[in-house]
């Protein structure tokens, strides 16, 4: 059966990005759709979708919604996280700066759905791109009565901004993002208080990923149904973007129902580059567990099914590595990336990150030690769960895996007191 | 604080300033030289005003502010800018320089003209991010982070930029070049004015 692309239906087509050129493609047909029910109904058709946000965590959306309290009279507001740092992610890039107003869309029926009058799209800073473009829908949107006073003649009002970031991966944490938007070093909150009793400026707050939000208009304009139909199961519906790098031949965001193969996704981009074999992958970005990848072949790319393979679906960023690949060289990389990243707020994740990055190099230059195995693990078990956010655990992903399903080469580095997989020249005759 | 006063890049009154908010991205850079005037001009200070005015609090408007006091200042934030943004927002410099220090595209020393970031996370690594930094150095001849003798060029590798798809890829200024190779490299870098 032929899927047809829901979220990448305007990718490629320019004259989407403006307001005239996205309602001819059918767009602005769920916020119209949504504006004709009441609030309520438009939280329940999304939770009826089964739609899970496609941020990382993917906590039911609907559900998340239903907790912004009624209370009409106090701000509530809508941040969409555009924060998109996750290494190996790129799809809500695309999303952006391909088809704008499906963004404004989704954001303007979650905002007319909890009574938010106000919606900040906080995006890093270096996506100038997709800035500029959702700058200009936006003014568009302003332009062509989207957003405003009254959205769309209903007399519902909403203002949208884009709020810029300036370079840190805590800040796709919710509330790391929240103290960002909000001028302040993006160190995440305690929690509970949840974002949705006290977020942005002490009000009740949504937070939803960029393709979260982006599923929004199509739930809306075709039923919840249609969006059950498609996916593994009714616990994972609805198409998904799939962002994969790496060592094969063409990558790239490839849209697909959810729950597809993992081997759909590398036949689909043309598998394993070079005519080389697959040696690992990285289902869910830099926080994921690397997984083995011939015997995870057939593995349904879901939430559930991923999560039960002992890894993370994530942001759905799949990384893949063929068997030039040391995977003791690429965790070493994803643990310098953690430290760095690493807001410095929680012992266990500041110290601990640090210790792995070190750790790991010393292994890939040979100078690891036989007890260094022993030695990761421990700070893996002194990191998980002791720190404030997800960052922590993030980190300890990928390690954890190379110590409990690679081991063997973390053996063989200190064995043989050099890398066994030396990196190969990418580029014939480069110099170095 | 002398030598960072002497170092003090100053600006022509009324050059055109954009900043968060406006399709110019961060708004242009101090095109020359005129002793005295304040970090934001007029322009920016109404862009400032317009920015206060999206958030129930001032100090939301920071960050963005930030980015336009930067682009002011050839690309780095010296403390006099720090400290005349903190005016603006009725803040205390040591707060605003809590937040610069936090994050990774604001700087406190000179840059280059071209500021060139090269991710080098997983997925440019796996494609040849190690020699583009390599081609950089033999192509600039200096060390990473320092600034070419002219002033041009000053490169950094950075963390994921979300480009993996078109690995190894660099960020000149606001631009993402992709699907880089040695040759691409070497080319776009004298390419650069």
């Amino acid at each position: 059966m032929a899927f047809e692309p829901v979220l990448t239906r305007n990718v490629g087509q320019p004259e989407a990005r403006t307001v005239a050129g996205y309602k001819k493609r059918g767009g602005y047909a769920g916020l119209a759709q949504a504006l004709k029910m009441q609030p309520d109904e438009v939280t329940d058709a999304v939770k009826a979708s089964g739609l899970r946000g496609r941020g990382g965590a993917g906590f039911p959306t609907g559900m998340k919604w239903s907790f912004i309290p009624k209370d009409p009279d106090k701000p509530k507001y809508l941040v969409c996280n555009a924060d998109e740092s996750e290494p190996g992610t790129f799809k809500d890039r695309l999303l952006m700066e391909h088809d704008p107003h499906q963004l404004i869309e989704g954001c303007a029926i979650c905002c007319y759905a909890v009574g938010a009058a106000t919606c900040y799209i906080y995006i890093r800073g270096e996506y100038t791109a997709a800035l500029a473009t959702m700058e200009q829908a936006i003014r568009d949107a302003y332009d062509n009565g989207i957003l405003g006073r009254s959205v769309m003649g209903s007399g519902f009002s909403l203002d949208l901004f884009m709020h810029a970031g300036a370079g840190a991966y805590i800040c796709g944490e919710e509330t790391g993002m929240l103290e960002s938007l909000e001028g302040k070093r993006g160190q995440p909150r305690v929690k509970p208080p949840f974002p949705a009793i006290i977020g942005a400026f002490g009000a009740p707050t949504v937070i939803n990923n960029v393709e979260t939000l982006a599923n929004v208009p199509h739930i809306l304009e075709r039923g919840a149904d249609w969006f059950k139909s498609i996916g593994t199961d009714e616990r994972n519906t609805g198409p998904k973007l799939y962002a994969i790098s790496g060592h094969v031949e063409r990558p790239g965001t490839y849209e697909y129902p959810i729950g597809v193969p993992f081997r759909t996704l590398l036949d689909g981009c043309g598998g394993v580059w070079r005519g080389r074999s697959l040696k690992a992958y990285i289902p869910g970005g830099a926080s994921a567990a690397i997984l083995p990848g011939e015997q995870f072949l057939d593995l349904p790319m879901d939430f559930d099914s991923v999560a039960k393979a002992g890894s993370m679906l994530g942001s759905a960023a799949v990384m893949v590595m063929d068997e030039t690949t040391c995977l003791v060289r690429a965790v070493a990389r994803l643990s310098k990336f953690f430290n760095h990243e690493s807001c410095g707020q929680c012992t266990p994740c500041r110290e601990g990150t640090n210790w792995m990055e070190l750790l790991l190099t010393r292994i890939e230059k040979g100078q690891g030690r036989e007890q260094d195995a022993a030695l990761l693990s421990n700070i893996c078990t002194h990191i998980a769960g002791n720190s404030l956010c997800a960052l922590g655990d993030a980190a300890v992903g990928p390690v954890k895996s190379l110590v409990e399903t690679f081991l063997e080469e973390i053996d063989e580095h200190v064995r043989l007191g050099h890398c066994p997989l030396p990196p190969q020249p990418v580029f014939e005759g480069a110099s170095h | 604080m002398s030598e960072r006063e002497s170092r003090r890049p100053t600006p022509v009154v009324g050059s055109p300033v954009g900043g968060v908010g406006t399709s110019d991205g961060y708004g242009e850079p101090w095109p020359a030289q005129s002793p005295g005037v304040p970090v934001l001009d007029e322009a920016s200070r109404r862009r400032v005003e317009e920015l206060v005015g999206r958030y129930p609090d001032k100090r939301a408007a920071l960050i963005p502010v930030l980015h336009i006091a930067q682009r002011r200042c050839g690309g780095w934030l010296p403390d006099y800018a720090i400290a005349e943004v903190a005016a603006a927002l009725e803040l205390t410099p040591a707060d605003v320089y809590g937040v610069v220090t936090f994050y990774d595209l604001f700087h406190q020393k000179p840059v280059g003209r071209h500021r060139i970031r090269v991710c080098t996370n997983l997925s440019c690594q796996l494609r040849g991010s190690d020699e583009v930094m390599a081609v950089l150095r033999q192509e600039l001849g200096v060390d990473e982070g320092d600034v070419t003798p002219d002033g041009r060029c000053s490169y950094v590798h950075f963390e994921c930029l979300g480009s993996c798809d078109t690995a190894p890829m660099m960020m000149i200024d606001d631009t993402y070049h992709e699907n880089l190779t040695p040759e691409r490299v070497r080319e776009i870098v004298k390419g650069l004015t």
